[in-house]
């Protein structure tokens, strides 16, 4: 408890982040006094309301890495909740799904972060992957409705993957033992966070400044090759510069950056499919207001289980 | 009856609002002190409650639901619920078919409108499930006859249509544990019986006026 405080290079990555917030509160507010009354207004908006949603997440962020390994997994397994629960309402899914649905949520989502804050790190792999998408589709047969059942087992199954099995995976990083980092851990969970979620602001901005030739327009309008590049690059640019914060050498820190970048920009393109498959224009109004939070965090539920599992191969003997 | 919310009542909207995650719009009025009758679909036990927690405290303290008497006085623990904790007007539910001959069925039918309509008195306003029961949540129901006499009975009521969305997949009929899934609210625009409407077409009307109101295509 209050560990983190007395760790100088956390606080350092935390006035980093203060600073940036600063300087994007004064960029969104130059735009919006420039452009009163045009087309870049909507987009001028939609950055300021990120803008503000950022500083919400550090804030909360911050708070349950001073309270400790418990506040990062009670603030993981909240976010894993809102984020199953804005998918499942999205996703169709019939009468029969209900009690599955409610293991889902009751039992196997508290049961798995439950498990990541015990250190029981071979259940904890397999809860989810084995058990649960071995338990599911006879707990939806079981209730006796056939119609598209493949299609509903692999659903649910899916989503509990993404929303609950991955992002596990983030705080997950807190209870690895690197010899050397003893202590240290908050700042690799917080090195995750900013270069993936720089990453998704960097190619949206470079997108939005260059962007011409898309990449896949039938799922994603907005992703084009310049916004990829010019955001991978530079996110990976300042990841390579937070090597201190990591066991990582410099060389290692870009290594680690690209991957979480390329991951992210996959976690990105999976759900934006995702949403055009089920029609997301239709269910955007259950979203609107309330949510959204599966947008922020597609990406690290791509990236989180991967680099754990490189950062547990590598560093920890 | 009282006039102040039990505080079970708030306990129990405050947790269905948590469990519902309800967006609530106000697309055809706003929320207004005068006596209405709120009706709306119906497919979960959810759907009063959260009906009920939409409206600001001050009118949740004299809005009312009506319960099926045959259902909500069967256990001690739904009859504490629905006659002390939320106020509820019982009243039987009558079909056409099972009494015994459409004379009776007419007695008991004017009876239960005059319940309502002693219900509702000077300051009351009450929530209405015109289908009778919970539906599967794909379409609205047919509406029983209820409504259209008691809009005759009381025309100073406003009558406003609500829609309340995906509250059959949080908690369906039959189901007894909820999925926290996320849901709408839509109050839409008070209707009045038209001058020589016949009952069946004001009916009609007021089942489309409630099913306009959806804002997600059929999943």
């Amino acid at each position: 408890m209050l560990e983190a405080i007395h760790d100088a290079k956390l606080v350092w990555l935390y006035g980093g982040v203060l600073f940036l917030l600063l300087i994007s509160t004064l960029i969104g507010r130059i735009l919006k006094s420039r452009h009163r009354a045009d087309a870049s207004r909507t987009t001028i908006d939609n950055l300021n309301a990120r803008i503000r949603a950022w500083w919400k997440m550090s804030a909360i962020f911050a708070a349950a890495v001073v309270i400790g390994h418990v506040g990062s997994l009670i603030l993981f397994g909240i976010i894993s909740f809102l984020a199953m629960r804005e998918y499942m309402t999205l996703v169709p899914t019939r009468r029969g799904d209900h009690r599955t649905l409610f293991w889902s949520f009751f039992v196997i989502m508290p049961l798995q972060y439950y498990l990541v804050g015990m250190q029981w790190y071979i259940l904890f792999a397999i809860m989810i992957p084995v058990l649960a998408c071995i338990f599911i589709p006879p707990s939806i047969a079981i209730a006796g409705d056939t119609e598209h059942f493949l299609e509903r087992a692999s659903k649910i199954q899916f989503g509990i993957m993404v929303c609950v099995y991955s992002l596990s995976h983030a705080p997950a990083l807190l209870l690895l033992k690197i010899p050397g980092f003893e202590g240290h851990d908050a700042r690799l969970l917080l090195y995750l966070v900013i270069v993936d979620q720089m990453s998704d602001v960097l190619q949206y901005v470079w997108g939005k400044l260059i962007g011409k030739h898309k990449i896949a327009w039938r799922v994603s309008p907005n992703k084009t090759w310049e916004g990829f590049v010019g955001g991978v690059v530079s996110a990976t640019a300042l990841g390579t510069a937070l090597w201190w914060v990591t066991p990582f050498t410099p060389l290692q820190s870009a290594g680690m950056s690209l991957m979480i970048c390329i991951l992210g920009f996959n976690g990105g393109l999976v759900m934006s499919a995702i949403k055009r498959d089920i029609g997301i224009k239709d269910f955007g109004v259950v979203i609107e207001g309330r949510g959204g939070i599966l947008d922020r965090i597609d990406s690290l539920c791509f990236a989180a289980p991967i680099f754990f599992h490189l950062v547990r191969y590598y560093f920890v003997p | 009856m009282s006039n102040s919310i039990h505080p079970i009542a708030s306990l129990l909207a405050a947790v269905a609002r948590g469990i519902s995650g309800v967006q609530v719009q106000w697309a055809g009025c706003e929320p207004d002190e005068r006596q209405r009758i709120y009706f709306a679909n119906h497919s979960s036990h959810l759907d009063f409650v959260v009906l009920w927690s939409a409206l600001p405290s001050e009118i949740r303290a004299k809005t009312r639901p009506i319960a099926a008497k045959d259902y909500w006085e069967a256990t001690p623990v739904r009859r504490y619920l629905t006659q002390n904790v939320f106020h509820a007007v019982f009243l039987e539910r009558v079909s056409p078919n099972k009494a015994k001959s459409s004379e009776e069925s007419h007695f008991i039918g004017r009876h239960l409108i005059e319940e309502m309509a002693h219900a509702l008195g000077a300051e009351n306003s009450l929530i209405l499930f015109p289908e009778g029961t919970r539906g599967t949540g794909e379409k609205v129901g047919p509406f029983r006859s209820g409504l259209y006499h008691l809009a005759l009975r009381r025309p100073d009521v406003e009558l406003v249509p609500a829609y309340l969305e995906n509250l059959n997949r949080i908690l369906p009929k039959g189901e007894f544990l909820p999925v926290p899934m996320l849901s709408l609210l839509t109050f839409g625009k008070p209707l009045q019986i038209e001058p020589e409407e016949d009952k069946d077409t004001f009916l009609e009307r007021a089942r489309e006026s409630v099913s306009s109101l959806r804002r997600i295509g059929s999943a």
